[in-house]
């Protein structure tokens, strides 16, 4: 189990990106001593927002790129996802889980991050979407992850 | 890394779909949504998709079950989910899907509870 690392990404706009940042996840989770579950909901939950970041932030756009960030330390993995789209606003997303919008076949991938992280926070802007996830490393049950907001970590 | 197989076989009058790998957006959501649309194209189709051997589903994926779900049912058919693995299991609980969709353990119950 590693203490402390930090890597930074940037990925092209296109599909084959998600799977490289979800390889490059699940690797963060091992090094953090992660369970398999537990790996595989940080790997998921990286591979929601980052097709959100391609697909709907930079629109497949090549010019433009995302950012992806991973700072373990000895408490929490950090991973940091930012998109240079035009931003929106999560607090107006339709409710997957609402009756009306349980057949629609879109609008899953922030739940499923939700549940499979500690602590998500969206920071939108006009150049782009910042997503901060947090999860607690296992040694530390019971802390909560800290709270900063986009571009906390080191560059 | 994208790599979805579906194998198709007929138990009485019901179609079932033996899926093995991952269902994720790109080759494989497509794969799963060519091997499902002429059961979407005819009436009264019974299909049945067996998840034994599919170690994990994103949003995408999801995405195109319950698109496929609702676009048999216009033509008077079933779609019913076998065995779902642990990790499909949760993913169908967290987005309430589970109240969606028929799902069974046993192969001979699945067949037998389509109408």
């Amino acid at each position: 189990m590693v203490e402390s690392k930090h890597e930074v990404l940037r990925l092209e706009s296109r599909l084959e990106s998600v799977d490289r940042a979800q390889t490059q996840a699940q690797y963060f989770a091992s090094e953090a001593g992660f369970s398999e579950a537990d790996r595989h909901e940080v790997a998921m939950a990286v591979r929601e927002i980052v097709i959100n970041a391609i697909a709907h932030g930079n629109a497949y756009d090549p010019a433009k790129r995302v950012k992806l960030e991973f700072e373990l330390t000895p408490a929490e993995l950090v991973i940091e996802i930012q998109d240079e789209g035009a931003g929106f606003d999560p607090n107006h997303q339709p409710d997957p889980l609402a009756p009306e919008n349980l057949m629609r076949q879109s609008g899953r991938g922030m739940l499923l991050a939700r549940a499979f992280m500690d602590q998500i926070d969206f920071y939108p802007s006009p150049h782009g979407t910042s997503v901060r996830m947090c999860k607690h490393r296992p040694s530390l049950d019971g802390r909560g992850c800290s709270h900063s907001g986009p571009g906390a970590n080191r560059e | 890394m994208n790599t979805l197989r579906i194998q198709t076989r007929q138990v009485d009058d019901v179609d079932i779909l033996d899926l093995t790998g991952r269902i994720i957006l790109g080759e494989a959501s497509t794969r799963l949504r060519e091997s499902l649309k002429p059961y979407a194209q005819q009436p009264n189709a019974r299909v049945l998709l067996n998840f034994s051997e599919v170690q994990y589903i994103d949003s995408s994926g999801l995405g195109e079950l319950v698109s496929a779900f609702a676009a048999i049912r216009r033509q008077g058919g079933e779609l019913k989910l076998l065995r779902l693995t642990r990790k499909v299991h949760d993913l169908l609980q967290i987005t309430k899907l589970y109240t969606v969709f028929d799902i069974h353990d046993d192969e001979a119950e699945a067949i037998a509870a389509f109408a």
